[in-house]
């Protein structure tokens, strides 16, 4: 049985996205995935899906979206004011739709990227191991009005739990992200790490699923490209020019310019969730603390 | 050989920065060893020109383990294996309406369009890894005299297939995107194939020869390829 939904109207930039392709990096494939992981996962935990199922990723404006067979959806994320059946919904809550029924957004009061995640997950295209849209791997980048999307089947009056959670607002205003030092970090200066984790950064109107620019640019790094390297989301380079750009999930694999700052994964749900002219600072986690506290959750277990 | 952490799901195993063949015949000849014995919390590996990035599952296995299991790889001597390379010979078609930055590169070098081709397919070049694009292939070998800077304004659109040379290597866009790399040819292969497992047909440490073809011959390779009739001629190599 196919079930769908129908793209009304697509939003500023809307896509499919799960946890990303891992193991196509040595052909120059890159990981992609949801840029805020931590939604999407609360999304899937909601709906009782296995938490790597793709959801739809949103991004400042909402699409419209009309459902043609029972399901179960969820919005989490940013806040852009959901709407089923022009009433306004809560966010992190499961609702049960039916044909004919119509998913709407407004105003955006806080966060960038929400996650609509339906029962059993989005059917779309699954290569090289990932549902997650990327220009030159699937064969859609981005939605457009008229997509009309495969969704898993679940029956009439599928059964579900009234669980909600409350994320608290702050998640989605930090001011600063947590960082350790990147591969080339032992080549900054004194006086660059001082601007580094002293002065405030603005995030450029330059940020997308690739990367985020910030506007101020630090004293410039007197070896100015290191010969091609890998790169990760997360990764900060610093560009002959002074300026950082922060690699984010749809970073090409490989680079040039020195690696001085590595993002956390928290950091980066945290980052891809602020806006142009958003600020923050960066602060230096202790890669040995931050080993400990990992080896610790893996002792844990 | 030095070992930094990348976030906390790789470790960066790093050679001196520099591009070198013997660097390239090491990190093959890791990663190799690496897939074989530690394939069961390793992700995925990524090679550059002197790096390896091996990246683990962080439930099964933590960086201080996954880098002391790669020193002992390393300097476990006696069982070095030579990965099996291969000799891939890619048409190319160095026609000016394709070679966009030819006319340039010939007067700098005041030398001709047709020396600047007999010296690009005059040698076998490394494959150093794949980056930048899915199915960007870095190759090194390129022969000085016709070594060229990079160019100061990246061009908004450059064309799939397209043959490139930035400062002292050579590589080809598989797919249309923006790019600083000075323009020579365009080969009517296609470098890369979701169709496919895996889906670049080439990988760290294989050869790569062009060979030169007209316009009708790309024009004719071209729709082979589209068909699914083209294979590319390859050979065991070393």
């Amino acid at each position: 049985m196919d079930s769908h939904i129908l793209i009304l109207s697509p939003g500023l930039y809307s896509g499919i996205q799960d946890l990303g392709r891992k193991k196509y990096r040595s052909y120059g494939v890159p990981i992609s995935g949801a840029m805020d992981k931590y939604s999407m996962i609360l999304a899937n935990n909601l709906l009782g899906n296995e938490t790597d199922l793709p959801v739809m990723e949103i991004t400042q404006t909402g699409p419209k979206i009309m459902f043609e067979n029972c399901t179960l959806f969820v919005v989490t994320g940013a806040d852009l004011s959901p709407k089923l059946n022009g009433k306004p919904i809560e966010l992190n809550r499961v609702y049960s739709v039916v044909f004919g029924d119509i998913l709407e957004f407004g105003k955006r009061n806080y966060g960038s990227r929400a996650y609509i995640g339906v029962k059993g997950g989005f059917k779309t295209d699954h290569i090289l191991g990932s549902y997650s849209y990327f220009d030159g791997i699937t064969h859609k980048s981005r939605l457009v009005k008229g997509d009309r999307l495969p969704i898993a089947f679940c029956g009439k009056n599928p059964e579900h739990s009234s669980a909600k959670v409350k994320i608290k607002k702050e998640y989605f205003k930090t001011d600063w992200l947590y960082v350790t030092k990147g591969p080339e970090f032992d080549l900054l200066t004194k006086k660059q790490t001082d601007y580094l984790f002293k002065k405030k950064f603005e995030i450029d109107a330059l940020n997308n699923r690739m990367g985020y620019q910030l506007k101020n640019p630090i004293p410039r790094m007197k070896k100015k490209e290191i010969i091609t390297s890998v790169l990760i989301p997360g990764t900060v380079q610093l560009t002959p020019s002074g300026k950082l750009i922060i690699m984010m999930r749809d970073c090409p694999t490989t680079g040039g310019y020195p690696r001085i700052l590595q993002l956390t994964d928290e950091a980066i749900n945290r980052l891809a969730q602020l806006e142009t002219g958003d600020t923050f600072t960066f602060n230096l986690e202790n890669v040995f603390s931050f080993l400990r506290r990992l080896a610790a959750r893996f002792t844990d277990k | 050989m030095i070992f930094k952490p990348l976030g906390s799901i790789g470790a960066l195993v790093e050679w001196p920065e520099k591009i070198d063949v013997e660097i390239l015949k090491e990190i093959g000849s890791l990663r190799q060893k690496i897939e074989k014995e530690l394939h069961e919390v390793v992700i995925d590996i990524v090679p550059a020109y002197n790096s390896l990035s091996v990246f683990f599952n962080t439930s099964k296995i933590r960086y201080s383990s996954v880098i002391r299991k790669i020193n002992d790889i390393y300097n476990k001597k006696g069982d070095d294996i030579i990965p099996g390379s291969k000799l891939w010979r890619i048409p190319v078609c160095y026609d000016m309406s394709f070679g966009i930055d030819l006319e340039e590169i010939a007067r700098v070098k005041k030398m001709s369009v047709k020396e600047i081709v007999k010296l690009h397919t005059s040698v076998i070049y490394d494959v150093y890894f794949i980056g930048f694009l899915p199915g960007f292939l870095y190759l090194g070998g390129l022969p000085e005299a016709i070594h060229y800077k990079r160019r100061a304004k990246p061009r908004q659109k450059v064309l799939k297939g397209a043959v490139g040379i930035a400062d002292a290597q050579t590589g080809i866009y598989p797919m249309e995107s923006p790019g600083g790399w000075n323009i020579i040819g365009n080969s009517p292969f296609k470098f890369f194939s979701v169709e496919e497992d895996p889906p670049c047909f080439a990988r760290s440490g294989d050869k790569i020869l062009f060979y030169s073809v007209d316009l009708n011959e790309h024009k004719r390779i071209r729709k082979a390829v589209e068909m699914g009739s083209f294979k590319l001629e390859n050979e065991v190599y070393g």
